[in-house]
């Protein structure tokens, strides 16, 4: 196997009229790595996967997947990608094994391979008792599975995934996470977008977290939660406190020396967001309660967490995915077609 | 990082994926393949297909009857109307079909699905337009066959036997061929479904009642005899209805009194020959400006 990284992405640019999608976007996957990209809806993630699968022209940038230039000879490249993309896009009045010999004739494979192929990759996503009824008929999950299985038919060196599990019942997300893992034990370079937290940090090797077009920060996801460092403490006054308690709130434990950093989490009912610096944090709890009860503040719970990657993308914008994900969705959906 | 490459016995281990045959043959397993999906669309829904040859028996059936009792030799037919109408409905009817050749690709780009074949190594995205063209070529045939029968049972009589059937046929796809591709290209061009339905309602009567399809060029004021010796119809309608009354037919013989003078069935059908280049050419600009 060539040491070429299996995707290469080097400044990539693409804007929609006024709106600047990506904004200079670099990143590698390594061939058999499971990459993830994270951020928040309209962050640009999947107009990067677009430009790699040759879908949308790049105004600036290169990309590469296992050295190829994916505008200099963009046939070889889509052979040896997989595109998965967000909505579910099925023929269905198609029956599965057929639209898997749909596929299997796009990408040119000898129809004794592709016979093998369409049998395991069936298989594999467990679709064996449906495969010859109508995609109609599928459920969601099923539907997932079936487009999950036709990305895979032509054996991809990169696997390229944009949202696998969103709008997925449990089941069929775990399912979606076994398949992954699976992809990654054979060795397939898959990269994905989420922006599912727990997804990108469960499954990926090599994190990069995307805002506006930019790279935002980029490691594996331990590193990430490392070097944002600090233990952390969320507490709440009352169970949905009102804004304006919640600010003198944070203006009082401001004042206290071990706190680092303190965060209003309006989409958690306007919970307080801590970093303390203190080796057993529910040790600070006594002086929280005392300072808040200075202030005539009650408190009604208090919980600990360590840094996650919700918290790496805080460090970096000053405002939580979740948040962002909602001011995000207005650009976001204005670019698609 | 885990970039554990353990091999494995399977079929998905990381291979070389070198593609046998040409690109010849790819083209053809692409196309075929693309087709193969047209057809059994049609098996499992067969109500577009099954109501455009009741529309065309209805048009067979009406006109007939509008101009039933116009004195004989009106048309310049011997016989009854529907002598000289068959050929104009077979065209009316492959015309149709032809030109809602784009619908279900627009649909396909509106679901998402064209994304799956812009993403797959076809040899030329053209294969997506070869094979639509396929499909229509062949239920328009069967289509303009119904029709030929029906007409029959009517009283029109083909005079120049299974070799004009093939002329007709040729005509038949050579017409097909070029709208169907005008018709991807629309689809490709415009923003969605609403413009596309629009765009068909716009183009399909006028252009069957400014052929020969309905009444013989002579019939026409000037500015409409321009119009329809401008009008890529005629030059369909024409040749096949030449092949319904002449047993003895040429190639060379004038089958049309065109604006600027008379043109032969060879001529027609090479008119239509150069409609169909222009309009793939067309169609591939398209293609490329809207795809890349």
């Amino acid at each position: 196997m060539s040491t070429e990284p299996a995707v290469r992405i080097r400044d990539l640019r693409k804007a929609y009229g006024a709106i600047q999608a990506v904004d200079g976007i670099s990143f590698e996957v390594a061939p058999g790595q499971i990459f993830g990209l994270l951020g928040p809806n309209g962050a640009g993630k999947t107009t990067t996967l677009r430009c790699l699968c040759t879908l949308e022209r790049p105004d600036a940038g290169e990309l590469f997947v296992s050295g190829v230039s994916v505008t200099a000879d963009p046939r070889t490249v889509r052979r040896y990608l997989g595109y998965v993309s967000q909505e579910i896009a099925l023929d269905k009045i198609l029956t599965g094994r057929e639209l898997l010999h749909l596929q299997a004739d796009l990408y040119h494979l000898p129809s004794a391979v592709a016979r093998t192929r369409i049998g395991e990759a069936i298989e594999l996503l467990g679709l064996t008792e449906r495969a010859n009824d109508r995609i109609k008929t599928y459920s969601g999950g099923m539907m997932k599975r079936l487009d999950l299985a036709a990305g895979l038919l032509h054996n991809p060196r990169v696997l390229v995934l944009d949202e696998p599990t969103v709008g997925l019942d449990i089941q069929s997300r775990l399912s979606v996470w076994a398949f992954l893992r699976e992809l990654r034990e054979r060795g397939i370079a898959v990269l994905l977008t989420s922006h599912y937290l727990e997804e990108i940090d469960m499954l990926a090797s090599q994190v990069a977290i995307i805002d506006r077009g930019r790279v935002i920060a980029q490691g594996t996801p331990e590193e990430l939660k490392r070097r944002v460092g600090g233990e952390r403490v969320t507490l709440r006054i009352r169970e949905f406190s009102p804004a304006e308690e919640a600010h003198r709130a944070a203006d009082a434990l401001r004042a206290l020396p071990f706190v680092k950093e303190v965060i209003i989490n309006e989409s958690q009912g306007n919970a307080l967001y801590l970093v303390v610096a203190a080796e057993d944090p529910l040790s600070t709890v006594p002086a929280l309660r005392e300072a808040l009860s200075q202030r005539g503040l009650p408190l009604f719970g208090v919980a600990q967490s360590r840094p996650s990657l919700d918290d790496v993308f805080l460090a970096a914008t000053g405002q939580t995915l979740q948040d962002a994900d909602l001011a995000g969705t207005q650009t976001g959906k204005k670019k698609k077609k | 990082m885990s970039n554990s490459l353990s091999p494995s016995s399977n079929a998905f281990t990381r291979t070389e994926e070198i593609p046998v045959g040409g690109a010849g043959a790819q083209f053809f397993q692409e196309t075929a393949a693309l087709t193969r999906r047209l057809f059994i669309q049609l098996a499992r829904r067969p109500s577009a297909f099954a109501g455009s040859i009741i529309q065309s028996l209805l048009w067979l059936f009406l006109f007939s009857a509008l101009f039933a009792q116009a004195p004989r030799g009106t048309f310049g037919v011997g016989g009854e109307y529907i002598q000289f109408l068959a050929a104009g409905i077979i065209v009316f009817a492959a015309f149709g079909g032809a030109l809602n050749a784009g619908v279900p690709l627009i649909f396909d780009r509106e679901f998402g699905f064209l994304n799956r074949l812009l993403v797959a190594p076809l040899v030329s995205r053209t294969s997506i337009i070869f094979a639509s063209a396929l499909f229509i070529v062949s239920t328009t045939l069967v289509q303009a066959l119904l029709i030929a029968i029906a007409s029959f049972a009517m009283g029109a009589t083909f005079a120049s036997g299974p070799l004009g059937a093939l002329v007709v046929a040729l005509t038949v796809t050579l017409l097909v061929f070029g709208i169907a591709a005008l018709s991807m290209g629309l689809a490709f061009a415009l923003p969605g479904h609403i413009e596309m339905l629009a765009c068909i309602f716009v183009i399909n009567l006028p252009l069957i009642f400014s052929s020969t399809a309905l009444a013989p060029m002579r019939f026409m004021p000037d500015w409409m005899k321009v119009v329809a010796s401008l009008n890529p119809l005629t030059y369909a309608i024409e040749p096949i209805r030449y092949l319904y009354l002449h047993g003895d037919w040429l190639l060379t013989a004038p089958v049309v009194e065109t604006f600027w003078g008379p043109v032969s069935l060879a001529s027609c059908l090479l008119i239509l020959t150069v409609f169909d280049l222009v309009a793939f050419a067309l169609v591939g600009t398209v293609l490329k400006k809207k795809l890349s």
